[in-house]
């Protein structure tokens, strides 16, 4: 009876850590894969079954890099019944693989990318762009804590469920969370888009010359921020999000609105 | 400034440990928060570092590898304007501009390293055959080391001759217009990331909420904790009440039931 010790499993996720090293273009994170998996491979099989086994596991795979927990620990199960006699062939692991990346990549990438990156990093800029050393920390703690966390508790939850856990993804409970992050997401996005931007027009409309002397200068600015504070950055994020629906890449928008600052700056209509 | 081989060569490493984040995508040594913090650290002249950083940061929030779609890479960006800002004089604002199309060249040049490596894919391949694991690990470490060259080489370049006159002639010959004007489009350029997150979202059905912070920030001076507390709030009101997740919903119901008599109970005493 073969069996994966607390070690291999111990190896298996810090390996994982770095499953997307040698990521390409046309595998993807196929090495990658089979390099998280070598203490399992190396636990259970010998001669022709484990290079079988590391064939296996060099086929195309890519999903969200944290997501890949639980499918790591899944393959460990059904290896370890395999290698123990169990008839489970080939086609059936990398089934397996193959049908958890693709909805798990859609709920990694809102929850990880879309939520909790943007808000820690987000809440450590805010006190890097005062200078705070942490900023930088808090950020990285966080971000780290967090991921460490969803990969050991992903691969001991795939390895113990085993296939089980395929219709866990298929269950409401990854939709709540992905929902509920996504919520959060683009709420605080909401924030960000007001507080974190600034657009100053400092075209003059009108000069009143008070009695007690002062001077009132109303400017294009004073009457938008009347009508609604940070409406300029609102409709330039719409304006975004459409050109990227057109596949424009991102860069080259960031290069456009460059060119607006500088034209706006040199024409005053744009100001500090 | 003149910039000391020893510096060189902790530049030369902290670079290399940005690029492996960058294709890594784990520790997130990639992002301006930490590489440019680094790299001001080495320069001496950490403030300065975090405060490009966090600018830099709230710029690239929203690039992200999603699939097999490259981001602008924000490794090489950091690493190289933090170099430009601290050693070669330039104000933070002119750094940042500087810093987009570096984000565009790492983003070329990790493409290339993603191709190249289908070469160490390959080589694994016959390894397999062979049952040779110590040689598969070479191969998946041998293109993480790749990516680590792709930022380091550059970076330790750029730090070599910043100092020249040739260089600080060059960044000094930007014209304040120039300046100024990617100075006052740093202030919006941010929006870029932030439509890049909501694209990525794909729910249009909840775009509500967006409006929603939107609004509560225009008119109240609450910090990003207090929009984290609220947004977190919001969603577990959200999936709380809503219908389709209602069909076991008579139990907690009861629950909540009874703590209300708990806490009438205790206001009779």
């Amino acid at each position: 009876m073969k069996k994966l010790s607390k070690s291999d499993i111990f190896w298996t996720f810090v390996r994982s850590n770095f499953a997307q090293g040698s990521w390409n273009m046309e595998r993807m994170q196929a090495l990658g894969f089979c390099f998280g998996v070598i203490p399992i491979i190396k636990k259970l099989y010998e001669g022709d079954e484990r290079k079988q086994a590391l064939k296996r596991h060099l086929e195309f795979y890519n999903t969200q890099p944290f997501v890949t927990a639980p499918i790591i620990g899944v393959v460990a199960a059904l290896e370890e019944q395999k290698a123990n006699g169990k008839e489970i062939a080939d086609g059936v692991i990398n089934g397996i693989k193959v049908g958890m990346m693709g909805p798990l990549a859609g709920v990694g990438d809102p929850i990880f990318w879309g939520t909790l990156r943007p808000i820690t990093a987000s809440l450590g800029a805010s006190f890097a762009m005062g200078g705070s050393i942490f900023g930088p920390i808090l950020f990285f703690v966080l971000f780290n804590l967090v991921r460490l966390f969803v990969r050991w508790y992903g691969i001991k939850y795939g390895y113990t469920k085993g296939t089980d856990v395929v219709s866990d993804v298929a269950g409401n409970t990854l939709q709540k969370i992905t929902e509920g992050a996504s919520i959060l997401g683009l709420f605080v996005m909401g924030a960000l888009v007001n507080k974190w931007t600034s657009v100053n027009v400092p075209l003059v409309v009108s000069t009143i010359h008070k009695q007690d002397g002062t001077v009132a200068v109303t400017t294009v600015q004073t009457i938008l921020n009347q009508l609604m504070p940070g409406l300029i950055p609102l409709l330039l994020t719409f304006m975004c999000i459409k050109l990227m629906k057109n596949k424009v890449n991102p860069i080259w928008i960031i290069f456009g609105l460059f060119a607006v600052g500088i034209l706006g700056y040199w024409t005053g209509i744009l100001g500090m | 400034m003149e910039i000391s081989s020893v510096q060189l060569i902790a530049i030369f490493i902290v670079s290399a440990i940005a690029g492996m984040g960058s294709v890594l995508d784990e520790f997130q040594t990639h992002r301006p928060l930490i590489a440019c913090t680094l790299v001001g650290a080495i320069l001496g002249d950490m403030t300065t570092g975090i405060i490009i950083g966090g600018t830099l940061e709230m710029i690239a929030l929203g690039w992200m590898n999603i699939g097999a779609a490259m981001a602008p890479d924000a490794a090489l960006a950091s690493t190289i304007s933090t170099i430009l800002v601290i050693a070669g004089h330039q104000s933070i604002g002119a750094g940042i501009a500087i810093a987009m199309p570096l984000a565009a060249a790492g983003q070329v040049l990790t493409i290339l390293c993603r191709t190249i490596t289908v070469f160490f894919q390959h080589k694994a391949d016959g390894f397999a055959e062979e049952g040779n694991l110590r040689g598969i690990d070479i191969c998946h470490l041998g293109a993480l080391g790749i990516q680590a060259l792709r930022v380091a080489v550059p970076t330790l370049l750029v730090a070599m001759y910043v100092g020249t006159g040739a260089v600080q002639s060059m960044l000094d010959a930007i014209p304040p217009v120039i300046t100024g004007g990617l100075q006052v489009a740093g202030g919006f350029i941010v929006v870029v990331g932030y439509a890049m997150v909501i694209n990525m979202m794909q729910a249009g059905y909840l775009m509500p909420f967006f409006f929603l912070g939107f609004v509560i920030a225009a008119f109240t001076n609450f910090n990003l904790v207090a929009f984290g507390v609220i947004g977190l709030v919001l969603a577990i009101l959200y999936i709380q009440l809503n219908p389709k997740y209602q069909k076991v919903a008579a139990a907690p119901a009861a629950a909540v039931a009874a703590s209300d008599d708990d806490l009438d109970d205790d206001l009779d005493d």
